[in-house]
């Protein structure tokens, strides 16, 4: 929640205030969540590609008061801004959302929607339900992701080719790929629905758990802290 | 004619918190038309030297040559090379798509670049070898069974004629008579084309029966490395790699130790029956 809030903060600011806020509340909780900084720095490696990209597009391609010309392209003052604040944007994006990830477990996760979504249950919205295949999806990822690699492995055993030719003989050499994908992914989700009905699994009514999750004096104070977060960054913009 | 490996090291995740090492210093000459049997606990390497061998993974550092040739080479052809030795995955029936059996094991043929006259050709030889009744070759290999599926992915991989069988635990997850039918299927294989055939398993008593030289891995290394008579008689050794020789061995030992007179080397059923009948006439 804190994170959806903190990501949503992000697009708020228009200036240096905001731009620091966000910067002092990021090092705040990265700080807290006691995870190395070099492994969230990691994580900026997947985008550097996209944000030079963005960052190279609002430099040049933003109308506006002139400020250097290089060649043929100009740069404006409103680019640099845009430009500057885009990229702040992206990073702490993907940092915000590496704080989450990196230290809460999906299940962690998965039940901490189902407690903020609780008071929805009124409405007849199947909460649980939807937690729960949120958990179950997340656990699948890693497992799929291995699968497909099992997969490409023994169709390159058959003189699979997945790197040459036009755009659309790629796309149909993913097929031997994707329908196994596909057949094992099925398999898997009936051997678990199995599994789950032979020990009456029945949703989401009087079930209790194994590890509630309860509240604590500190989970209250952070709401309050994200919420005053917010408020400020608001203010600030 | 023949695969070497010379002092290959690879590791998984190089170069990360994740690092392990799964060979090292591994060392091995297969010649043509040999029957060799891979033998090691789980994670000691095995399924890590099958892919080696037709060039999937990359050594981390030691070479391996195929024929004479070193397959990381920059233009040494890896489809080629995948055409030669033919891997077998464990449970290769994950990994069928076609919408017929025939179609499938047509994949592997058709991406080698033969004519589709050739293609077919091959495909029907290589199902005819594996004894897929023809009744189901036109129908979708979803509805076959589990044993018959996996002869169709073995035949896919038959049809693009490789000199080279490499079979990761072909019987892993079949009931014993699909095992022995399996195993069976492998022999007639061997006696028919006489290739070169790689058999890896973690049960000695899957593999003793048939091949004729045994390679022992253990934490990434060859342990031991023989014909299985010799192999099996250092069962000290295979005990502490997390194996056991056949029940075979243990009973010729026994036998021995209270004076009978048998074969030591006995290692299969039949071997040890003769013997002992021998010993007792």
């Amino acid at each position: 929640m804190a994170t959806l809030l903190y990501l949503l903060s992000l697009f708020l600011f228009r200036n240096a205030a905001g731009v620091a806020a966000a910067t002092l509340w990021l090092f705040f909780l990265v700080r807290l969540s006691k995870v190395p900084f070099r492994y969230m720095v990691r994580g900026l490696r997947a985008i550097v590609m996209i944000l030079a990209l963005t960052a190279a597009f609002h430099l040049f391609l933003t109308p506006g008061e002139t400020l250097v010309v290089i060649g043929k392209l100009t740069v404006t003052k409103e680019g640099a801004q845009n430009a500057f604040f885009l990229s702040i944007r992206l990073i702490y994006l993907i940092l915000g959302s590496s704080v989450l990830t990196l230290t809460t477990t999906p299940n962690q996760l998965a039940d901490g929607m189902e407690k903020a979504l609780r008071p929805l249950q009124k409405l007849h919205v199947p909460v649980h339900e939807i937690s729960m295949m949120m958990s179950i999806a997340l656990r699948f990822i890693p497992i799929l992701i291995e699968e497909m690699d099992k997969i490409r492995k023994a169709q390159l055993a058959r003189g699979a080719d997945f790197e040459s030719g036009n755009l659309w003989k790629r796309v149909k050499a993913m097929v031997p790929l994707l329908i196994p994908l596909f057949v094992s992914a099925f398999r898997r989700a009936n051997d678990l629905a199995l599994a789950m009905e032979a020990r009456c699994y029945r949703g989401g009514a009087g079930r209790t758990k194994m590890r509630p999750l309860r509240y604590r004096k500190a989970d209250h104070a952070a709401y309050l802290v994200t919420a005053a977060y917010f408020a400020a960054a608001i203010l600030l913009r | 004619m023949s695969i070497i490996l010379n002092k290959v090291y690879y590791s998984y995740e190089e170069k990360t918190a994740f690092e392990a090492q799964a060979l090292k210093n591994v060392s091995l000459t297969i010649e043509d038309g040999e029957f060799v049997g891979i033998i090691g606990h789980t994670g000691s390497g095995k399924s890590t030297l099958a892919q080696l061998l037709n060039g999937l993974l990359c050594a981390t550092s030691g070479g391996v040559y195929y024929n004479g040739r070193d397959i990381y080479e920059s233009d040494y052809d890896k489809k080629e090379l995948r055409g030669k030795v033919g891997l077998v995955f464990q449970y290769p029936e994950h990994q069928l798509f076609g919408t017929t059996v025939f179609e499938d094991v047509c994949y592997g043929p058709q991406n080698l670049g033969y004519s589709q006259k050739e293609t077919q050709l091959r495909a029907f030889g290589a199902l005819r070898s594996v004894g897929l009744p023809e009744t189901c070759w036109y129908h979708s290999p979803f509805a076959l069974s589990g044993g018959q599926k996996r002869l169709a992915a073995i035949a896919g991989v038959l049809a693009m004629g490789p000199e080279v069988l490499v079979l990761d635990e072909p019987a892993a997850g079949l009931d014993p008579k699909g095992r022995d039918e399996i195993f069976g299927l492998i022999g007639k294989i061997k006696e028919e084309s006489n290739r070169t055939v790689i058999l890896i398993s973690h049960s000695m008593e899957d593999v003793a029966d048939h091949v004729g030289r045994i390679v022992v891995m253990d934490h990434g290394s060859v342990l031991l490395d023989g014909a299985p008579g010799e192999v099996f008689l250092r069962y000290k050794e295979l005990e502490r790699a997390g194996l056991a020789a056949p029940e075979a061995v243990y009973l010729m030992r026994d036998l021995r130790e209270r004076g009978f007179l048998v074969n030591e080397k006995a290692t299969t059923l039949a071997e040890a029956k003769a013997s002992i009948l021998e010993a007792f006439s």
